[in-house]
């Protein structure tokens, strides 16, 4: 039963989708993006093919030195670990998500009001630093090892599981002593970018053939549910944004 | 020296619902309409990528740039206001279309308590229910009025629905346009479990079109496909009303409607008590442009509505301490935080799949549906469950006591990720003589001009209100069959940082003194006849519903006003 509901929810592709409702409103056609994706002849039988697993060429970095690479890929592996349920942080790529990311606008707050002057405010009034996020993580990391050197005598990602874990719930609970940025909002930071790493479409060098949307049964990026939306919960072949490309 | 080009009819500061609606309405009747919009163009092919959560929801693609221009905040009078520096609270719109391209597409109609809330709430529970403090009063204007300007509103959009049961609603001139959208398991459990409760639900009226539809003025769209992008997204197959899919081409079509866009309003010019027209600058080269016009119209969000006649100098500022002045006066928002969310063990639910507007809602606990003789609040606010698409990043609930990290975290998110339903309150915000909107003095934008100031923080009757709702909220999961919820327990200070709804309101309040008000009920502006200013900047207090219905409502109602006024002059009512 399982495996025919399977079967079948994978026609549910885009392809089939444009077949089934033609597109067009009481014989107008509708404009828009939807002609574009009428594929173009192609054989679209095959899926995709996945991309050779031995040559990521975008597992590599563009702002962490080996250093905060390393920690970054500690640091996450403890916020989301690998189990039974699948891969972590780490197999999923999430440090390299945060590398690509920290070296663009995200990394140089690039849209946040980052005018002076700069006052300390409420919690409720937000982030008033002037530290843009690469900062943080350079300043952060940093004293991530200084405190691990400092309570377990070795650097971060040398430190058991559980010494890590130690270490990261001090951050979180501010017992660490920082004078230049917040612990906890460092840790926040760092949780936040791993989900986002973990979840995000694997165009942005996270979320690793999809197997954090695998384990939650998300189905990623999807045309239509239209078919479904009436119907008990069924699993989903996830696609992500490439197999759009194809089209 | 600013360039001066040919004078306009009409010259609209910003293109998003308000602005495409009267542009479509005065463009038809052959005035010449100048649509000055400050962000980018925007069309449905922009979003061939937008089932992305990254760049979209966390990175907020289409929202307006903060690092240009953001507002100031602070709790009360006695702190310092702070910038907004990152988004949270709410999101601002961008680009042509405005906050109308990535809603959600929830469209509903005030209840007629909240027209007249004021009488009607001294008339059955007498003036000792009003707080000294809290400064409602009635708009000027009654829901029959307004009803026929709803119906050319949802018609516009196509609204899908069905018929609201509770008597407490306003009448309807005549049914929905479209059918209401398909009912999901969650959906239907809500049903009977408020029906069980003796309540009254009904599907939420939607913008995403549950078949496809032509509107009155021949513009076709396609159904609705459930892709669950809606809120913060673009619609890829123009199935969700948006100004750029409906008015927009409308007024474009009749050869009367220029849009400018990448052109940012400075200033309302003025001699004496009459518009003259804006200037703007055209922010691709940096020239500075005047736009003379014999008409005016304000048709941005909120803030930029209440910052321009404040910049302008227009209209009387207000003053807290004495409570008199309008510009700036009755700023709301909306009680979003009174809900539960329901943890179910051996229940799956595709809610990965969902469209903006789909849901089921109740209005037992709304407006004065209910008796208030012995609550600490009025009003009150709509609940629903939504269907909305669960996106992963964003979507990552635990049952309380369960680490935010870590081995246990990743276990019960996993466990949890399609087995848990939220249920909530849309709470009403009523004003305060102690919130408003004013110029900071502090922090700029990026051309030197002073950033709006928000004072605002939840009070007694948030509080109490919020609480209300999260038990409601909690009755109905319990009767859904819930293992386990955890429910809002006690709402704590307005906090600008969590989101919670682009519902911001007030500023420019409609009524019929103009003492107490900023525009009459065409929403021309008390203190200048040529200056028309429409959104939810008109309300004077905040309902227990999303404000789109009622924004598109207004934007009706004011273009005929300003139809009025081109043949009358002088003040239209």
């Amino acid at each position: 039963m399982a495996e025919e509901n399977k079967e079948k929810q994978e026609t549910l592709s885009r392809r089939r989708f444009l077949r089934n409702t033609g597109f067009t409103v009481g014989g107008l056609a509708v404009g828009g993006i939807l002609g574009s994706l009428v594929p173009r002849g192609k054989d679209d039988n095959k899926n995709n093919p996945p991309a050779p697993q031995d040559q990521d060429f975008n597992q590599a970095l563009m702002y962490f030195t080996p250093e905060q690479f390393r920690i970054t890929e500690a640091a996450t592996e403890r916020i989301f670990p690998e189990d039974d349920n699948g891969p972590g942080a780490k197999a999923l790529g999430v440090a390299y998500f945060i590398d690509h990311q920290l070296a663009g606008d995200w990394g140089f707050n690039a849209r946040d009001y980052m005018q002076s002057p700069f006052f300390p405010g409420e919690k409720v009034q937000g982030y008033q630093g002037r530290l843009k996020r690469r900062d943080i993580f350079d300043i952060g990391l940093r004293e991530l090892q200084n405190y691990s050197n400092t309570v377990g005598k070795k650097n971060f990602e040398e430190l058991s599981g559980d010494e890590q874990d130690k270490i990261l719930k001090d951050f979180e609970e501010d017992k660490v002593n920082l004078t230049t940025l917040s612990p906890s909002g460092f840790f926040q930071l760092l949780r936040s970018a791993t989900l986002e790493g973990v979840y995000s479409d694997p165009l942005y060098g996270g979320n690793k053939n999809m197997d954090g949307w695998k384990m939650r049964n998300y189905p990623g990026s999807q045309m239509a549910y239209a078919e479904i939306i009436e119907k008990d919960f069924q699993k989903i072949k996830p696609q992500s944004l490439q197999s759009h490309m194809k089209h | 020296m600013a360039r001066k080009l040919p004078k306009a009819d009409v010259v609209l500061v910003g293109v998003g619902w308000t602005g495409g609606i009267i542009a479509s309405e005065l463009t038809k009747k052959g005035l010449k309409v100048v649509g000055l919009e400050r962000g980018k163009e925007r069309k449905t092919e922009d979003y061939f990528m937008v089932h992305d959560e990254l760049r979209y929801a966390l990175r907020y693609d289409l929202f307006q740039d903060l690092s240009k221009e953001t507002i100031t905040f602070r709790g009360n009078e006695r702190i310092r206001a702070l910038p907004m520096r990152q988004y949270g609270s709410f999101l601002l719109g961008d680009g042509l279309g405005g906050s109308g391209v990535h809603w959600n597409g929830q469209t509903y109609r005030f209840l007629p308590y909240d027209f007249e809330i004021r009488s009607k709430t001294i008339e059955k529970y007498g003036q000792n229910k009003i707080p000294a403090e809290m400064s409602i009063q009635d708009w000027g204007i009654t829901y029959d009025q307004l009803e026929p300007y709803y119906d050319k509103f949802e018609k516009t959009c196509g609204i899908s629905g069905e018929e609201n049961p509770h008597p407490g609603a306003g009448k309807r001139s005549d049914k929905f346009p479209t059918p209401p959208m398909k009912k999901s398991p969650a959906i239907k459990m809500f049903e009977t479990a408020a029906k069980n409760l003796k309540l009254n639900p009904y599907m939420m009226p939607s913008a995403n079109l549950s078949e496809s539809y032509k509107n009155p003025d021949g513009i076709s769209r396609a159904a609705c496909q459930y892709c669950g992008y809606c809120e913060r997204f673009g619609c890829e197959y123009g199935a969700k009303a948006d100004p750029v899919v409906t008015v927009i081409p409308v007024a474009k079509k009749t050869g009367n409607f220029e849009i400018r866009t990448h052109s940012h309003v400075r200033r309302i010019l003025h001699t004496g008590n009459k518009a003259t027209g804006v200037l703007y600058v055209d922010t691709t080269t940096g020239e500075e442009i005047e736009q003379p016009a014999d008409i005016v119209v304000l048709t941005s969000y909120v803030f930029n509505n209440v910052r321009l006649l404040l910049m302008s100098d227009l209209g009387r500022p207000y003053d807290p301490a004495t409570g008199t002045g309008v510009i700036g006066k009755n700023y709301a928002y909306q009680v979003m935080k009174g809900n539960a969310v329901g943890f179910f063990n051996d229940k799956e639910f595709s809610t990965f799949a969902g469209a903006g507007s789909l849901g089921i809602v109740l209005d037992d606990y709304n407006g004065d549906n209910f008796d208030h003789s012995n609550l600490g609040f009025i009003h009150g606010g709509s609940i629903s469950l939504t269907q909305t698409g669960l996106r992963p990043i964003q979507n990552n609930p635990v049952p309380k006591g369960t680490p935010a990290w870590g081995k246990e975290f990743k276990q019960q998110s996993l466990k949890y990720a399609n087995r848990f339903l939220s249920v909530g309150g849309q709470g009403s915000s009523m004003p305060f003589k102690h919130h408003y909107l004013d110029l900071d003095p502090t922090y700029k934008d990026a051309f030197g001009d002073p950033l709006i100031r928000i004072t605002f923080d939840f009070e007694d009757q948030d509080r109490n209100l919020a609480v209300f709702l999260a038990e409601k909220s909690a009755q109905i999961l319990k009767e859904m069959g819930a293992n386990h919820i955890d429910s809002l327990k006690e709402l704590g200070p307005y906090d600008i940082t969590t989101y919670q709804s682009t519902h911001n309101t007030g500023g420019v309040i409609m009524g019929a003194d103009p003492s107490t008000s900023a525009v009459n009920n065409y929403l021309q502006m008390w203190d200048v006849d040529n200056l028309f200013v429409v959104g939810a900047a008109n309300f004077a207090h905040n309902s227990g519903y999303n404000p789109t219905g009622t924004v598109g409502a207004l934007a009706y109602r004011c273009a005929e006003g300003i139809d009025k006024y081109r043949q009358t002059g002088g003040q239209v009512v």
